[in-house]
C-alpha cells in the first residue's frame, strides 16, 4: 500500500499545470445538459431542489393560510384555478392535491435530490480523494430521470384525478383511494413520476457505492473515511434496498388502475392493507435516506467548528449502520390502526424503541465533540446546534409515537404531523442549510454574509418552531391530518401555527439574499475558510475546487483520519 | 469532445466498478422480485395463522376433534353483511347475532336477493373481528366457498356451517374477547362464465 501512495505522490510537483488542463470546461450545452462532472450535476441538483422545495413551500403556504380559519376560505379558488369545477366536492379534492403534492415534492425532489445528488455528488468523490463519481454519465442520467420526474408530478395536477384535476392520494398512495377511488389519468400520472425518480436514486445508489467501494484514494480506508461518505453509503444501500419494493407496489397500483389486476382489491383476492405494508417497507427507511446525509453532514460540522475531531468515531459510523439494518423491521409503527394484534404491535413498539439508541449515541456523540472545543459559532454551527436541538425534540415525539397504544390515540392527528415536520422540516432542513453554509465557499468561491446566515437562521428557528410546536397541541386535541375544515375549537392554535408560516417565509428571504450577495459581492473564499478543525480532503483544494481534482491522487497517512485522538505528530 | 468525455479510469478499476455497479444493480433486482413475491407469500402467511382475521377451513375431522374438546363455554357471534357499491343485491344476516357453545359446530344463514333484472353472479369475501380470532374461526361449508348466481328478482337463504375452535380459551389474545363478528362483503363477478376464485382474505 505504501508503495502505490508513493507512486502516486510522485507525480505531485506536476499538480499545479494539471490543474491549469483541469479547468477546462465544456461548452454551455454539453457542459449543463450532457454532464458528467460530479460538481456540475451537484450544482444542478442543488438548483433543482431549491426550486422543487419553492414549488412544495408555496403549497404548504396555501395550505397554511386556508387552515388559519375554519371554513373554506380559497380551496374553491385554487380548484377553478387549476381548472376544476366551482363546487365544494373539487374544492375538498384540490386539498387533497395540495397534501400530496406537498409531501411528494418535498420528500422526493427537495429532500433527497438535495442531500444525495447534490451534497453527495459534490462532496463524497472530494472527500475520499476521487477524480469522479465511478459511472458519471449514469450519473447524468440520474439526475434528468429526477427532473422528469417532477414534471410528470407537475402534469399530474393538469389532468383528472377523480373530483377535481390532480392526483388527491396523499404522499401513501394508498389502495383504493389510489386505484378505484381516483378515476382519470392524474394518479397514474403521480406514480409514473416515483418511477422516474426512484429509477433515478436506484442509479444514484448503486454510483454511490461504486465509488465508495472502488475510488477512495490509496490510504483512504474504510474506517478512515469521512462521517459524511459512511452516511451517503449507508443511505445508498437503504435506497437500493427500499426503492424497489416501492417500485413493485406501486407498478401493482398502475396494473390495479389500467390492467385489471386486483392485488389490492378485496372483490379479486387482494388486500388493501398489502399496500400498506408494501409502503412503509419503503417508506420507514425512507425516512432514514432523508435524515442519514444530514447526520453525516452535523457530524463534519460540529467536529469543525469545536475544532476536534468526532467524538467516537467508529461508534458514530455504526450507530448510522444500525439505524440502516434496524430501520427495515419497523415499519409497521405507520399501521397500528389496520388491526394488528397486542404480540405484533409489541414487537414493532419494541423495535421502534431500540432505535432510540443508535439515534442517542449520535446526539450524545455530537455534544461530547463540542465539550471542551474551542467552539465557533460560524453559520454552520448554529444550524447544526438547531439540529440537534429540534431534530432530538422530533425523536422524542416519535418515541411516544412508537407506542402501539398511544398511537391509537394519537394516529393521523396533527401530532403525527407535528412530529414529522420537526424530524424532517427542521432535522433534514436544518441539515440541509447547515450543510449549504459550510460548504457554499467551497462550491462558488464566495463567501456568504455571517450576518445574513445568522439573521436567516434566528428567524427560521422562531418560525418553524411556531409553527409546528402548536400543532403538538391540536393532535393532542383530536385534530385529524389532511383536513381542510376543522371546528372552532382549534383555531387559536392554526392561527399560531399560520404565522408561523408567515415569519419561516420570511426567513427565507434573507437566504436567496445571502446567496445574490455571496455571488455577486462576496469576498472570495481561501481553500479552507473555517480553519484548523476542517480537516477533510476537500478543504485542501482551492474554492471553487478545479473542473478535474485529484488527477494527482492524494495520499492518506496514518496520521490523518478523524478518529477521536490527535495525532501524536501533527 | 476530449473536454466532456467523463474521466478516464484505468481498464482495471473500469473493471472493478462495473463489477460492484452489477452486483449493487442486481440487489435493486432482487428486492424488486421480494416486493412481487410478497402478494403470494403474504396471502399465505395470512391463510396459515390466521392474521389479518382470516378465517380458516376445516374439514369434517377437524370438527368432530373441536366438538370433542368443547367444554360448554359459550360465544356470542355477531354477523354483517354488506354488498360493493356496484352489487345490486339485498344481503343481510337471517339473524344478527347468536350465542354458541364454542367448539360445536353451528348453522348461521344469510339472505341475499338480486334487485336487478338481470342474473348476477357474485362472490363473497370474508374476514373475523377482532382479528386475532382469525385462526380460531372455522368454516366446514361457506357459501363463500363458490361462486353465487342469481335470477332477476330471485332470493336465495346461504348457509354457513362453522365452529370456534376451543383452544382460543388458551390464547392470551382472546382474553376478553366475547364477541366474534363474522363479516361477507359481496362483490360482483365480471360475468357468469367467468371462473374466478373467490376471495382468500
Amino acid at each position: 500500500m505504501a508503495t502505490t501512495a508513493e507512486g502516486f505522490d510522485v507525480h505531485g510537483d506536476h499538480a499545479h499545470d494539471a490543474h491549469d488542463h483541469a479547468d477546462h470546461k465544456p461548452g454551455f450545452f454539453a457542459r449543463w445538459f450532457m454532464s458528467t462532472n460530479h460538481k456540475d450535476i451537484g450544482t444542478m441538483y442543488l438548483i433543482f431542489a431549491i426550486i422543487a422545495g419553492i414549488v412544495g413551500g408555496a403549497i404548504s403556504g396555501i395550505m397554511r393560510v386556508e387552515l388559519a380559519e375554519p371554513g373554506i376560505q380559497y380551496l374553491q379558488w385554487w380548484a377553478q384555478f387549476m381548472g376544476g369545477a366551482n363546487d365544494i366536492n373539487t374544492a375538498l379534492h384540490m386539498w387533497n392535491v395540495f397534501i400530496t403534492a406537498h409531501g411528494l415534492i418535498m420528500v422526493f425532489f427537495m429532500v433527497m435530490p438535495a442531500m444525495i445528488g447534490g451534497f453527495g455528488n459534490w462532496f463524497v468523490p472530494l472527500m475520499i480523494g476521487a477524480p469522479d463519481m465511478a459511472f458519471p454519465r449514469m450519473n447524468n442520467v440520474s439526475f434528468w430521470l429526477t427532473v422528469a420526474g417532477f414534471f410528470s408530478l407537475l402534469f399530474s395536477l393538469f389532468v383528472p384525478g377523480g373530483s377535481g384535476p390532480g392526483a388527491g392520494t396523499g404522499w401513501t398512495v394508498y389502495a383504493p383511494l389510489s386505484t378505484s377511488g381516483s378515476v382519470g389519468p392524474a394518479v397514474d400520472f403521480a406514480i409514473f413520476s416515483l418511477h422516474l425518480s426512484g429509477a433515478g436514486s436506484i442509479l444514484g445508489a448503486t454510483n454511490f457505492i461504486t465509488t465508495i467501494f472502488n475510488m477512495r484514494a490509496p490510504g483512504m480506508t474504510l474506517h478512515k473515511m469521512p462521517l459524511f461518505v459512511w452516511s451517503v453509503l449507508v443511505t445508498a444501500f437503504l435506497l437500493l434496498l427500499a426503492l424497489p419494493v416501492l417500485a413493485a407496489a406501486i407498478t401493482m397500483l398502475l396494473t390495479d388502475r389500467n390492467f385489471g389486476t386486483t392485488f389490492f382489491d378485496p372483490a379479486g383476492g387482494g388486500d388493501p392493507v398489502l399496500y400498506q405494508h408494501l409502503f412503509w417497507f419503503f417508506g420507514h427507511p425512507e425516512v432514514y435516506i432523508m435524515i442519514l446525509p444530514g447526520f453525516g453532514m452535523i457530524s463534519q460540522i460540529v467536529a469543525t467548528f469545536s475544532r476536534k475531531p468526532v467524538f467516537g468515531y467508529l461508534g458514530m459510523a455504526y450507530a448510522m449502520v444500525a439505524i440502516g439494518v434496524v430501520g427495515f423491521i419497523v415499519w409497521a409503527h405507520h399501521m397500528y390502526t389496520v388491526g394488528l394484534d397486542v404480540n405484533t404491535k409489541m414487537y414493532f413498539t419494541a423495535a421502534t424503541m431500540v432505535i432510540a439508541v443508535p439515534t442517542g449515541v449520535k446526539i450524545f456523540s455530537w455534544i461530547a465533540t463540542m465539550w471542551g472545543g474551542s467552539l465557533q459559532f460560524k453559520s454552520p454551527m448554529v444550524w447544526a446546534l438547531g439540529f440537534i436541538f429540534l431534530f432530538t425534540v422530533g425523536g422524542v415525539t416519535g418515541v411516544v409515537l412508537a407506542n402501539g397504544g398511544i398511537d391509537d390515540n394519537l394516529h393521523d392527528t396533527y401530532y403525527v404531523v407535528a412530529h414529522f415536520h420537526y424530524v424532517l422540516s427542521m432535522g433534514a432542513v436544518f441539515s440541509m442549510f447547515a450543510g449549504f453554509y459550510y460548504w457554499f465557499p467551497k462550491m462558488s468561491g464566495r463567501m456568504h454574509s455571517e450576518f445574513l446566515s445568522h439573521l436567516h437562521f434566528w428567524t427560521f428557528f422562531i418560525g418553524v418552531n411556531v409553527i409546528f410546536f402548536p400543532q403538538h397541541f391540536l393532535g393532542m386535541q383530536g385534530m385529524p391530518r389532511r383536513y381542510p375544515d376543522y371546528t372552532e375549537a382549534y383555531t387559536f392554535w392554526h392561527q399560531i401555527s399560520t404565522y408561523g408560516y408567515y415569519i419561516m417565509a420570511g426567513s427565507m428571504l434573507f437566504f436567496f439574499v445571502n446567496i445574490l450577495y455571496a455571488l455577486f459581492a462576496g469576498k472570495k473564499a481561501e481553500a479552507n475558510p473555517w480553519g484548523e478543525g476542517a480537516t477533510t480532503l476537500e478543504w485542501t483544494l482551492p474554492s471553487p475546487p478545479p473542473y478535474h481534482q485529484f488527477e494527482t491522487l492524494p495520499v492518506i497517512t496514518d496520521s490523518m483520519d478523524y478518529h477521536d485522538h490527535r495525532p501524536a505528530s501533527a | 469532445m476530449a473536454s466532456t468525455a467523463p474521466v478516464t479510469h484505468d481498464a482495471d478499476t473500469a473493471r472493478r466498478n462495473l463489477r460492484v455497479g452489477m452486483m449493487a444493480f442486481a440487489g435493486a433486482l432482487f428486492m424488486l422480485g421480494l416486493g412481487y413475491a410478497a402478494v403470494p407469500l403474504y396471502e399465505m402467511f395470512c391463510r396459515v395463522t390466521g392474521f389479518g382475521g382470516t378465517t380458516q377451513v376445516a374439514s369434517e375431522t377437524d370438527a368432530a376433534r373441536a366438538a370433542a374438546m368443547a367444554s360448554g363455554q359459550q360465544i356470542s357471534i355477531r354477523f354483517d353483511a354488506s354488498t360493493a357499491s356496484d352489487m345490486p343485491w339485498t344481503f343481510r344476516p337471517s339473524a344478527p347475532t347468536d350465542t354458541i357453545t364454542i367448539g360445536q359446530r353451528d348453522i348461521a344463514t344469510y339472505v341475499a336477493r338480486n334487485n336487478s333484472s338481470q342474473a348476477i353472479t357474485g362472490t363473497a369475501t370474508f374476514n373475523v373481528e377482532p382479528e386475532q380470532a382469525g385462526k380460531y374461526f372455522n368454516k366446514i361449508q361457506c357459501f363463500c366457498f363458490t361462486e353465487q348466481t342469481l335470477a332477476p328478482g330471485q332470493e336465495v337463504v346461504m348457509p354457513v356451517l362453522y365452529y370456534v375452535d376451543p383452544a382460543m380459551l388458551e390464547d392470551e389474545n382472546m382474553k376478553g374477547v366475547e364477541q366474534i363478528t363474522l363479516s361477507y362483503t359481496f362483490h360482483r363477478t365480471s360475468g357468469p362464465e367467468s371462473a374466478a376464485p373467490a376471495g382468500t382474505n
